[in-house]
């Protein structure tokens, strides 16, 4: 089983050199930390950066500098700042290549829910549903079970609905999934992970073809 | 031409209750601070705010809540705020939540003249229900109004009497979007600037949508999530 950080690991093997992306909050915000030596990766920040830089050394916060989470970060050589509405029309555009997001459901169409409860507080959408409604590519970091053991990979999502049809890869703490017109794509599994109890706890259609490859991460 | 005004008090002159307000920010980067506190003074009441953000308990936005002076805030992302939670839950405050890209777009078809934009966020959503759609190239999009402000007050680092401002790093945001869209803009800045030191090539808000412009004080640039790394 991986731990939040083995999932980000994971995903950053999905990183290719140039890549423009947009981290959400939580789990993929570590992708960053993972980032191949050599290999250059722009970050968007959706409050209007690309370029977005570690945080600052203690004494060096900047208050006009910020990420989309309100962390002080830093920019770095080749950083542009721009304003809201272009930060989301590069979005809208397709110009950014990789969004990685969390969820608290994604079904095996596609959809994914992330924004709210019923009967809990609303804080808001934020960014998210421009993101997952313009994105080219779209890798959802999860947990694979809630807290009481339940599947959060559905066939249909019964949390209020954040995008239609934009997931492309799940990655969870149990293996990595494609999203493909037939259900989640088996592809590999956590370490110590076995396909029986990934079938056990995924509720959505899976696909689970030849055998499957523990993955390897470093 | 005369913009210029002494301080945050003259420049909210004219803002009365009920009326619909943009406030600049992301978080509290880049917020209005004087005119906010003016606006708190002053105790009008029954605002509609726009804002990405509503503060926190005692800051920013937060500060109007606090003393009730807000009918309906308009915004993306509301967390961080026990007082807002509050009146959200016992119906003293209505609340529309936005995709954060449908609201700097918004504000920024207001500025472009433009009555409305087609977004793809939030189709198949909630936010879908009862807007009007189309399909450009087999994708659908929602038709999303500009919005209609009486006033937008913005926050800029450097601003010059004629209104031309230039923002530092991110508190850019929804500023200079914001700044386009007000009815009549109001901006305050951290430093004002002789006319003619601002290079033309670098100004980010051209002065024409700025009408009123004044020097603000006593910046707190509180800063919501303090995120450090040690020295190696």
């Amino acid at each position: 089983m991986l731990d939040k950080f083995g999932i980000a690991q994971r995903i950053a093997r999905e990183l290719k050199d140039g890549m423009y992306v947009n981290l959400g909050i939580g789990i993929p915000t570590l992708v960053a930390n993972y980032v191949p030596q050599g290999m250059t990766i722009i970050l968007q920040s959706e409050n209007g950066l690309l370029g977005m830089g570690p945080f600052p050394y203690e004494g060096d916060e900047d208050p006009d500098t910020i990420n989309a989470g309100k962390q002080t970060i830093t920019t770095l050589p080749g950083s542009s700042i721009f304003d809201s509405a272009m930060s989301f029309g590069m979005i809208r555009a397709g110009k950014v290549d990789l969004t990685v997001l969390g969820a608290m459901e994604v079904a095996d169409n596609g959809d994914i829910a992330n924004w709210k409860v019923p009967g809990k507080m609303v804080k808001g959408m934020g960014g998210a549903m421009d993101l997952v409604a313009s994105a080219k590519n779209i890798i959802v970091a999860m947990q694979h079970c809630d807290k009481a053991g339940n599947s959060k990979l559905l066939k249909k999502c019964s949390l209020p609905i954040t995008g239609l049809g934009c997931v492309k890869k799940v990655v969870s703490d149990l293996g990595v999934f494609d999203v493909t017109p037939e259900g989640f794509k088996l592809l590999e599994r956590a370490p110590g992970i076995s396909v029986d109890e990934i079938k056990a706890k995924t509720e959505g259609r899976l696909i689970v073809e030849g055998e499957i490859p523990e993955m390897k991460i470093n | 031409m005369n913009k210029l005004v002494n301080n945050a008090e003259e420049a909210i002159h004219g803002i009365e209750d009920n009326m619909t307000l943009m406030l600049g920010g992301f978080g509290l980067c880049g917020i209005p601070e004087n005119c906010i506190s003016a606006l708190v003074k002053k105790g009008t009441k029954s605002l509609t705010c726009i804002s990405n953000n509503a503060g926190v308990d005692d800051f920013g936005i937060g500060l109007m809540l606090q003393k009730k002076q807000v009918k309906k805030m308009i915004s993306s992302y509301v967390g961080e705020n026990a007082e807002f939670e509050r009146q959200l839950l016992s119906g003293e405050l209505e609340v529309e939540l936005i995709p954060q890209g449908t609201l700097a777009t918004r504000c920024m078809a207001a500025g472009y003249g433009m009555p409305a934009i087609f977004t793809p966020a939030g189709v198949g959503t909630e936010v879908a229900e009862g807007k009007e759609t189309r399909v450009f190239n087999g994708k659908t999009y929602l038709m999303e109004y500009a919005f209609d402000a009486d006033f937008a007050i913005v926050k800029a680092w450097k601003g010059d009497s004629m209104g031309n401002l230039v923002f530092r790093s991110t508190s850019r945001n929804f500023n200079p979007l914001m700044a386009m869209a007000g009815k009549i803009t109001i901006a305050e800045v951290e430093e004002l600037v002789p006319v003619g030191s601002l290079d033309p090539d670098h100004v980010h808000t051209p002065g024409i949508y700025v009408h009123r412009i004044f020097e603000g004080k006593g910046y707190e640039k509180r800063i919501e999530q303090r995120t450090v790394r040690k020295k190696e």
